[in-house]
């Protein structure tokens, strides 16, 4: 079938005159479909253009565990400073297989668009998707495509799957935290959420605030690389550091002490905050991670982070104590503490 | 950041504090009126750096705690509208009514929008001759303005699909029946800045000279609170009762005149329920007959609608300064956020919501 490799290229190789949007016969089976995948999907993701077609994806793995998580992206706006529904999608799966300590290495990709989204844009959330996976060094191998009625999706839908390779030996799980810990953050927090945020409510900011969205696997890759012994890590994402925080908290069965001058929050972020009565430490951010590792290994661990792009501003932000009453205690400037929990539902902004 | 760290400064934060225990010398109950001061106090921990004759209760201050239930019914029965579009500030969307809240109605395909401003509901209407756009103007004398505003454009402008369901209240009533309650216990207040900031602060001078209080304008940061509580303090040990501006870079004598004259010219002086607290008289906004056309609870005729509150609530002691939030029964048990029993639990600004989400403990487990 469709050996002729299509070139890689960035403008939409499905000719726009005849298929300016997506119609519903584009996820119906049929030769307009075939187009879509060959033309779109394959063109992307086919790097080594053998074009083969199959119920799904066979490869070997080296030796050690597997690692396989899943998880699906609906963001609107669907193309926001900083990224796209596309990045999202792997860089969310990528950064999830990298919190258990694996490799990740190939990606599913379910894609479901609704009627009427320009090519355009599916193309260009595409070619994000195959930038994001070069970046992080994975393959879309296999993938699948559904069109829905016209009102009865958001644009684009993406789910995305991802299996990785854990080294032999290698444990990382909240189970491991112990108190004494150090609590390192791997940079700024709270810029991805208030990005959406600013696009999707008209907000205007003298400097524009980009979305933190980055994979996280060689971040990951060059910290196990150390030798520290690195007891668990989490990626932030909807309910920011306080829900990581939280939940990390409550599985290992420990408190948490943070030092809230400590975390870095940038000024725009936290104008913004202030200004709709949010708090930066339950915004999304899709770039950044927490690492728990024994107080002993922080300096080189932070070492480490520091020498990577996506963790250039790591941070120590805490320590874990042994378990009190509350889960997460953050002091602030005036030297008092208060308690940080999970939110119930979103975060709303205030009247006055 | 430029503006919020200088006001946050741990050092200068002790300074003040140890001020404020170097004059003291008998135990003083100080009222904080805003619920954004509130939630800075708790947040910040402002009570814990006080000494311990210094006891801060919160006060009705929370605009989304004091709407009576009553107009949250109202709200739900015109969003459920199919010709409307509801807009609302977020807080509100979380308000219990007597059976739903306003997400609930969306769930269920109610039209309800969440807007920064009611100048953007007032857009909506321009973009949307064919629907009816509703903007819940819930709030005090802060919001007022631009509530008062988006009616006069409206009305300037000629359009007929927009309204405003109104609940506004006013400050200086609510602290008038606190005072005059038997069972009061406040001593100082602290003024909201950010009403003043509207409003201006000579309203508080007879309410200072009647009931012989200290009232000192302060604003929400915590050194604003640190010093508005350090000079009620001061008022209070020297045997004063004045009022004094603690917020001037805020805040002026008679507040902002332009914004001032457009409330009084949209806006009357109405009684109004208070949730939890009762009917307050002259303490409420309701629309001057001219603007009549432009009031939701008559345009879609629910103004009749009437409801009872949770007795399991007890928000309006809290709102009265009369207990704290854990305090009750329920706090955390019963009623929590994501079940509450009364606005002040899922407000931005509740005292229940603040303690809630600053203060409360781990559940127990099962092992313990």
């Amino acid at each position: 079938m469709g050996k002729e490799k299509t070139e890689f290229n960035m403008t939409c190789p499905l000719p726009i005159d005849r298929y300016p949007n997506v119609l519903l016969a584009h996820g119906a089976g049929g030769v307009l479909m075939n187009d879509l995948i060959e033309k779109i999907f394959l063109a992307a993701f086919d790097a080594q253009g053998d074009g083969e077609r199959h119920d799904g994806a066979v490869f070997s793995v080296d030796r050690g565990k597997l690692a396989f998580s899943t998880d699906s992206y609906v963001v609107s706006p669907i193309e926001f400073p900083g990224g796209t529904i596309g990045t999202l999608a792997v860089n969310g799966t990528v950064n999830d297989l990298a919190m258990c300590g694996a490799k990740p290495l190939f990606l599913s990709a379910g894609m479901i668009l609704e009627e009427g989204l320009p090519m355009e844009t599916l193309w260009r959330v595409v070619r994000s998707m195959k930038e994001a996976a070069d970046a992080a060094g994975v393959r879309v191998v296999t993938g699948d495509t559904k069109v829905v009625d016209r009102g009865k999706g958001d644009g684009i839908y993406i789910n995305t799957s991802g299996v990785g390779v854990v080294a032999a030996g290698r444990e990382i799980a909240p189970r491991r935290v112990r108190p004494g810990d150090a609590v390192l953050l791997s940079g700024d927090i709270g810029r991805h959420g208030m990005a959406i945020m600013a696009v999707r409510e008209g907000l205007e900011f003298e400097s524009p605030i980009e979305s933190d969205c980055a994979p996280l696997a060689s971040l990951v890759g060059s910290l196990l690389g150390t030798g520290a012994d690195v007891h668990c890590m989490r990626d932030l994402t909807r309910g920011g550091l306080a829900s990581a925080l939280v939940e990390i908290a409550d599985t290992s069965d420990t408190t948490i002490r943070i030092d809230e001058s400590a975390v870095p929050v940038p000024g725009e972020v936290r104008g913004a905050c202030e200004m709709l009565g949010l708090d930066p430490f339950y915004v999304a951010n899709e770039g950044r991670m927490i690492v728990f590792v024994p107080a002993k290994d922080a300096g080189i661990a932070l070492r480490a982070m520091h020498a990577c792009r996506s963790g250039a501003g790591s941070v120590r932000i805490g320590t874990v104590c042994e378990k009190e009453s509350r889960r997460v205690l953050v002091k602030n400037a005036l030297g008092t503490e208060r308690v940080v929990d999970m939110i119930s539902g979103e975060q709303l902004p205030r009247i006055c | 950041m430029k503006h919020i760290d200088e006001y946050r400064d741990g050092n200068r934060a002790k300074r003040f504090a140890a001020a404020i225990r170097s004059i003291t010398t008998r135990p003083w109950t100080i009222m904080e009126i805003c619920g954004g001061q509130t939630h800075s106090i708790v947040r910040f921990g402002i009570d814990e750096l006080l000494p311990d004759e210094i006891t801060l209760v919160h006060g009705p201050g929370c605009p989304v705690c004091v709407t009576p239930i009553e107009l949250i019914d109202q709200a739900l029965v015109i969003a459920a509208r199919k010709d409307v579009i509801f807009c609302s500030f977020g807080d509100m969307l979380r308000v219990p009514g007597s059976t739903d809240d306003l997400q609930r109605v969306r769930a269920d395909g109610g039209d309800v929008r969440l807007v920064y401003s009611p100048m953007d509901a007032l857009r909506l209407a321009r973009e949307n001759p064919g629907r009816e756009v509703v903007f819940f103007a819930v709030g005090f004398e802060t919001t007022a303005p631009a509530n008062a505003m988006s009616v006069f454009r409206a009305k300037q402008e000629g359009i007929t699909n927009y309204s405003i369901l109104v609940s506004h209240v006013l400050v200086p009533p609510a602290m008038e029946a606190i005072l005059s309650s038997p069972s009061n216990r406040v001593q100082g207040f602290l003024a909201a800045g950010h009403v003043c900031a509207v409003m201006g602060f000579e309203e508080y001078i007879p309410l200072a000279k009647k009931y012989e209080v200290p009232v000192v304008v302060t604003g929400f940061e915590p050194l604003d609170l640190l010093n508005g509580i350090y000079l009620v303090v001061k008022q209070l040990e020297e045997g004063r009762c004045e009022v004094e501006n603690a917020y001037s870079r805020a805040v002026r004598r008679r507040g902002n005149e332009q914004a001032r004259d457009l409330v009084t010219r949209v806006f009357r002086v109405v009684h109004r329920k208070w949730r939890g607290v009762g009917e307050i008289d002259r303490s409420g906004l309701g629309l001057r007959d001219e603007y009549e056309s432009f009031d939701a609870a008559r345009k879609f005729d629910v103004d009749d609608l009437t409801a009872e509150e949770s007795i399991e609530c007890v928000s309006g002691l809290i709102l009265q300064g009369l207990k704290k939030p854990d305090q009750c029964d329920a706090f955390g048990g019963t009623c929590t956020p994501e079940h509450p029993l009364g606005a002040t639990m899922v407000s931005a600004e509740g005292a229940c919501s603040a303690y809630y989400r600053y203060r409360r403990e781990r559940k127990r487990t099962g092992d313990g």
